[in-house]
């Protein structure tokens, strides 16, 4: 199968164009009903009580906070190895809507940490390394945009974001690998998983929503970052024809 | 076979960077492994009997409350519990606020420091959440079926039912 035929600007154009209306339906349709289900229609956890609503917005968004660092790191190898400008595009696009679901996902565990743990903070493995998961999201955006010329910043970012994909592996087994004061996985068990099925699903219509709304915006800001870049060379080379005085 | 020149370099630049992913994947590997005492949240009960754990200087120690351990001091918020592994156990003695998810049978987490007389003197006691989330009826059908400790883990127990 050949892939540089979807890598090509114009290609993808028309590509993001036919799917972005099917990503925004499905992203409403999903979180309106993860959400209705989520914030009233699932039952109270046994012991958590109604705290257990936090996690359908917790869970999901630390879920993307590494499903879209990969996509980065696959990006930004990508860049390096084809130097491919949409793939520059797509780093450059994605790493705010990354950052921010990391925000969202520190945000709301700390909110549930309080009332649960009796603190908002530790500086357990799984905190710390999902802490600096958010750190290496703004350091690749302030690094990408720190070179005049973007090509420039593009590979420089483009190799700290690979540098910062040993962080993914460490975030995953972090729970495993060392005890921590965050629990283990409930879902991605060898046995079944640990979450009743009255929960589980408000949890997965929360996710593909999740999924759905990150396609949504990387589509439109790709787009906008193709558009941006043109202008960049048009600009140019208007001035460029220009007669010096 | 005879590569274009693009598509050789790009071979080379594929190369190059699964080698240096490789590496660092390596370093990172040895250095969290050399490090591995110090990133563990806190001591079981069997590291402090091993001798594993700083037992000089303030530390965490972690486990479930153990069942029937919980005594509260009449008129004071004291409380004495053991905080075992269900291998070996460690007296605790806490005065202060615990947190809502605190009870027998509960995982917890208890900062502080191992006296001399071996009791460990907590200064903060944070409730640890396992992975399981179930509505309370379920729970409740678990605790009847007697299947509880098959379901969520030995040495746990459901919390008393809620009026």
């Amino acid at each position: 199968m050949n892939w540089h035929r979807y890598a090509s600007p114009a290609a993808f154009k028309r590509f993001a164009v036919r799917v972005q209306p099917w990503t925004a339906g499905g992203a409403l349709a999903c979180l309106g009903a993860g959400l209705y289900m989520a914030l009233f229609a699932s039952p109270a956890d046994y012991q958590q009580g109604e705290s257990v609503r936090i996690m359908y917005v917790h869970v999901p968004a630390a879920w993307m906070a590494m499903f879209v660092y990969a996509n980065l790191a696959l990006a930004a190898a990508a860049s390096l190895v084809w130097r491919h400008p949409l793939a520059d595009a797509a780093g450059r696009a994605i790493a705010p809507i990354g950052a921010a679901f990391t925000l969202l996902c520190l945000a709301t565990g700390s909110l549930w940490g309080k009332p649960m743990w009796g603190t908002w903070w530790v500086w357990d493995a799984r905190l710390t390394s999902v802490l600096i998961l958010f750190f290496v999201y703004l350091a690749y955006m302030a690094l990408n945009a720190a070179f005049d010329d973007p090509t420039r910043g593009s590979r420089a970012s483009a190799v700290l974001a690979l540098v910062g994909a040993v962080n993914l592996p460490i975030v995953k087994f972090s729970v495993d690998w060392w005890n921590t004061l965050h629990q283990p996985a409930s879902l991605t068990r060898l046995d079944a998983p640990a979450i009743h099925s009255s929960m589980l699903w408000p949890l997965l219509a929360m996710a593909l929503g999740y999924t759905l709304l990150f396609a949504y915006l990387a589509l439109i800001r790709i787009r906008a970052e193709l558009i941006e870049r043109r202008l960049a060379v048009l600009t140019h080379a208007k001035f460029a024809a220009e007669p010096a005085r | 076979m005879k590569l274009p020149k693009a598509r050789a370099a790009k071979r080379r630049r594929l190369a190059v960077l699964l080698l240096a992913l490789l590496g660092l994947g390596t370093a990172t590997a040895l250095t969290l492994t050399a490090f591995d005492d110090h990133l563990v949240f806190f001591h079981t009960p069997s590291d402090v009997a091993e001798k594993k754990a700083p037992v000089d200087r303030q530390m965490r120690i972690g486990g479930l409350v153990e069942m029937g351990s919980l005594e509260r001091t009449q008129g004071a918020p004291e409380v004495r519990f053991r905080v075992t592994d269900l291998e070996n156990a460690i007296p605790v003695v806490y005065r202060g606020v615990l947190p809502d998810l605190f009870r027998e049978g509960q995982g917890v987490v208890a900062n502080g420091k191992l006296a001399a007389d071996g009791v460990f003197r907590a200064s903060e006691v944070l409730a640890r959440h396992d992975e399981n989330y179930m509505p309370p009826e379920v729970a409740e059908a678990l605790k009847r079926s007697g299947r509880w400790q098959d379901v969520v883990g030995p040495g746990t127990a459901p919390p008393p039912a809620r009026n």
